[in-house]
């Protein structure tokens, strides 16, 4: 593939990464928004937006900054938020073998759930994924992550509580739209299947949230049920 | 604008501990062969993974015991069915919050 190919593969990137942008806006202005709140300075903020790069992560750390948590307990709490990132990766690395370490290291360290989603949606579609339409999804998501998080900072002072306004929900409005793109692209004949490990899914969820934390909940009901799904399969 | 020394120290275990699960799959899987289960395994992550993901979003289970939240519940259901209706990413994201923002304010 040429430079010429290669640019314009990262402009449908840049596009595809659009109708994502709403989420991370929002959710990038409630972290910053939280991260005031926990008595970060704005800069830190940005700080953590751009080395960490985690929604779900980053609400947390600012959760534990309130409750005085340790920052072992923090680390540790952060792996395990951001452990269900391998399994992503898992599912994107083998598209990438052809490129370079480096090129490999670069998208892995910007993968999101939602630039995942969006990859997903192009796999189930049967369209090929190229690093540079990865790069172009990645970069211009991380760029505007990065910059929604600083201005949340910025106008923390004036939203007290985001929650009131269902900016929160953007996060779970997203990982439904993702749920159901992924739904479509099941063939007929394996919809049943599917359903029945949905259910599965639920289940494993409200048993293992007994035993662990949500968040240790979410990685281990998707390998048992996952693992349930190769087994049934037919 | 400052940046405290315990902050630092926080900032770099976290950013360590979210990369090396970003970067292990890219890493170790260059060079192996994936057999024809563990691709199958790996394609029924996704479905998963956002199942988990939603369900996550309207229960706990914490100090105050097991909980539904059914406000969130109801809202992930109207969601659901707004993303089948539009198809799209965007739409679903902006009526899903303004619905919440609405449940919310009657409720």
């Amino acid at each position: 593939m040429g430079d010429q190919a290669g640019n314009i593969t990262f402009q449908q990137g840049v596009k595809d990464c659009i109708p994502t942008l709403l989420g991370y806006i929002s959710i990038g202005i409630a972290a910053g928004v939280a991260g005031v709140a926990a008595d970060l300075s704005v800069l830190e903020v940005t700080l953590l937006a751009i080395f960490v790069y985690a929604g779900a992560a980053q609400f947390i750390i600012c959760a534990m900054l309130l409750t005085n948590s340790t920052t072992l307990a923090i680390i540790v709490t952060t792996f395990i938020v951001n452990f269900r990132h391998f399994l992503l990766g898992a599912t994107l690395a083998p598209l990438f073998q052809k490129d370079s370490m480096l090129k490999n290291i670069g998208i892995s360290l910007l993968v999101t759930d939602e630039s995942f989603g969006v990859a997903s949606m192009k796999l189930a579609k049967r369209e090929p994924i190229y690093s540079a339409w990865m790069n172009g999804l990645n970069i211009t998501a991380y760029i505007v992550w990065i910059i929604s998080c600083a201005v949340g900072g910025l106008i923390g002072k004036l939203i007290p509580n985001p929650a009131i306004f269902g900016l929160d929900f953007a996060l779970t409005a997203m990982f439904v739209a993702l749920f159901v793109f992924q739904l479509q692209s099941v063939p007929k004949s394996k919809l049943r299947h599917i359903m029945f490990l949905i259910l599965y899914m639920l289940i494993f969820m409200i048993g293992l949230s007994f035993i662990v934390s949500m968040n240790v909940a979410v990685v281990l009901s998707t390998l048992i049920v996952a693992t349930i799904g190769v087994v049934t399969d037919r | 604008m400052s940046v405290s020394y315990a902050f630092i120290l926080m900032l770099l275990g976290c950013s360590l501990v979210t990369a090396i699960p970003r970067m292990l799959p890219f890493l170790v899987m260059r060079n192996m062969n994936i057999s024809e289960p563990i691709l199958k395994w790996l394609s029924y992550i996704p479905i998963c993974i956002f199942s988990a993901l939603i369900i996550e979003s309207f229960m706990t289970n914490g100090a105050g015991g097991f909980q539904i939240h059914w406000l969130e519940l109801v809202a992930v259901i109207a969601t659901l069915l707004i993303s089948l209706l539009t198809r799209s990413l965007l739409w679903t994201v902006i009526l899903g919050v303004a619905m919440m923002a609405i449940l919310r304010l009657i409720l």
